[in-house]
């Protein structure tokens, strides 16, 4: 008997159930495999550090498909089952338990993994990471009013969590160990505005605090600074950023780069097999650079795209890197790629917020950040996006006066 | 005591630009008044099908309304969910306008 050709996607996270959706929406007619390591329906991770830990009851995951959309669409969807490794020769992966599946085409959406601390640990330390449902239900159970949380790094997760957990009452130390919050994501002035509401909050930030190493001390954990300095905590939380997921594809001999190094089709060093969402790093057109992303959107964006690719479209994915978090009642979105720079247009919205805008050395609006209400800045920078991917060279003066609509600029 | 099918006054016809859209409350509910380009009105419910997020701080495109926090997009005549993360069609209103004022039907 011939087997029915198949599409087969390793990774159910947001990247590969857009891919696997997307596939069967763009009219593949064989099967549609989609395997993930969780043994959950694929779930949305951004609520993990934000709502999932504040909420008074544990509503669960939010799922991004359910169980009878997986079976109108006749996707095959492999919960809690690891990908072994591929057989490019023979187009085929094979699958935790022995299974075999021979693919037409290949999907690689791995994602990423917590980065750990290159510090000596005791054992038997309670160190939490946070990537999973599973971490997020963890960290939770841990939280408690008056317990003690060191947060290990002042990024986008760290904050988050410290956020969450000081409103349930928790004790919240940061420790950074650059100078300043955020200082790869977002401008001084506005890690600013955010540490100050972290402060208001009741959470203590350590800058040019470098852990040394993390020793048990009793029912807790001692975290020691290389300055001599000490912190007792409860729950000790890293968050020191992720590396992404590559050695299935190196294993298979596939091109690896910052990432999974691909194209701008998303294509790997293999025609037949494509990578998407964080563990991808690919050639993107409005930057001339290899790029690699850790971001919701990108994520089912370039599922999407992946998934046209694969049915033979030959589309480049140009979308211009979008990103989110929500620090007490304000939101961060930031458009474009920040290039840790700090010479900014800086538009103040008073205390309503502020916006921060780039522009390349041609004049091109290369990236906006904006942090305030999410009424006040997210229409800004939608604009600013669509304005960044069209190439348009704003009016510096212009961008700075917030008395002249954003909108007024995009022609 | 707002009867069901009653019409209820909005906002003047000038409060509203073309392409724009604004928050709407009445009897514990939220709606989305949405002016088209062409200057017609449209009136839809005020919260994303995916997340509790106002529609009215989204973007109008078209015929279309954008979701600020995530960007699921629906038709703002029909209500149609467009694009996800938006999966589920918001209820769409009837509108009409009686001398420069507005008034949606709820």
């Amino acid at each position: 008997m011939k087997q029915e050709r198949a599409m087969v996607i390793v990774g159910a996270g947001e990247a590969g159930t857009a891919a696997a959706v997307a596939l069967r929406t763009g009219g593949w007619p064989g099967r549609v495999i989609l395997v993930g390591s969780e043994a959950t329906l694929p779930y949305e991770r951004p609520p993990l550090s934000k709502g999932l830990l504040t909420e008074a009851e544990d509503s669960g995951p939010k799922f991004l498909i359910t169980a009878q959309r997986l079976r109108e669409l006749a996707i095959e969807y492999f919960a809690g089952v690891n990908v072994l490794s591929i057989d490019r020769a023979t187009h085929a992966v094979s699958l935790q338990g022995g299974q075999l599946l021979t693919y037409e085409r290949l999907l690689l959406a791995t994602g990423a993994r917590p980065r750990m601390l290159g510090v000596p640990v005791d054992p038997e330390c309670r160190m939490a990471t946070l990537r999973t449902y599973a971490d997020a239900v963890a960290i939770r159970q841990t939280l408690r009013p008056g317990c003690a949380v060191v947060v290990i790094g002042g990024g986008f997760i760290g904050l988050e969590v410290a956020a969450s957990a000081v409103s349930r009452g928790a004790s919240v130390t940061v420790l950074e160990a650059g100078p300043r919050l955020l200082m790869r994501a977002v401008p001084a002035s506005i890690a600013e505005r955010i540490k100050t509401k972290h402060l208001d909050a009741g959470v203590r930030i350590e800058l040019d605090a470098t852990v040394a190493g993390i020793e048990a001390a009793e029912e807790q954990s001692l975290v020691s600074l290389a300055d001599g300095r000490t912190f007792l905590a409860d729950l000790v939380l890293v968050g020191v950023g992720a590396v992404p997921n590559v050695e299935l594809a190196q294993a298979a001999g596939l091109a690896i780069e910052k990432g999974i190094a691909a194209s701008d089709t998303l294509a790997t060093s293999d025609p037949d097999i494509f990578t998407a969402g964080d563990c991808c790093s690919f050639l993107h057109r409005l930057y001339g650079e290899r790029v690699r992303l850790e971001v919701w959107r990108n994520a089912w964006q370039q599922g999407a795209v992946a998934a046209a690719n694969m049915l033979g479209s030959g589309s480049a994915y140009e979308s211009v890197p979008w990103f989110w978090s929500d620090q007490y009642d304000e939101t961060l979105q930031i458009a474009g790629i920040y290039g840790n720079s700090d010479a900014a247009i800086n538009r103040d919205l008073g205390d309503k917020g502020q916006i921060s805008f780039y522009l390349a050395p041609d004049g091109r609006l290369v990236a906006a950040c904006g942090f305030g209400s999410l009424a006040t800045i997210s229409k800004d920078i939608r604009i600013a996006e669509k304005m960044i991917g069209r190439r348009i060279r704003p009016d510096a003066d212009a961008l700075a006066n917030p008395a002249i609509a954003i909108k007024s600029l995009t022609i | 005591m707002t009867k069901i099918g009653e019409w209820v006054e909005v906002c003047t016809s000038d409060a509203l630009a073309p392409e724009e859209a604004m928050r709407f409350d009445h009897g514990g509910r939220s709606f989305a008044i949405i002016r088209s380009a062409e200057g017609n009105f449209f009136a839809i419910d005020g919260h994303c099908s995916h997340e509790k997020v106002h529609l009215a701080d989204g973007i109008v495109d078209g015929s279309i309304i954008e979701c600020p926090k995530h960007f699921g997009t629906f038709d703002y005549r029909t209500g149609e969910a467009r694009a996800l993360p938006a999966c589920v069609d918001l209820r769409r209103y009837d509108i009409k306008v009686d001398s420069d004022v507005v008034f949606i039907k709820i």
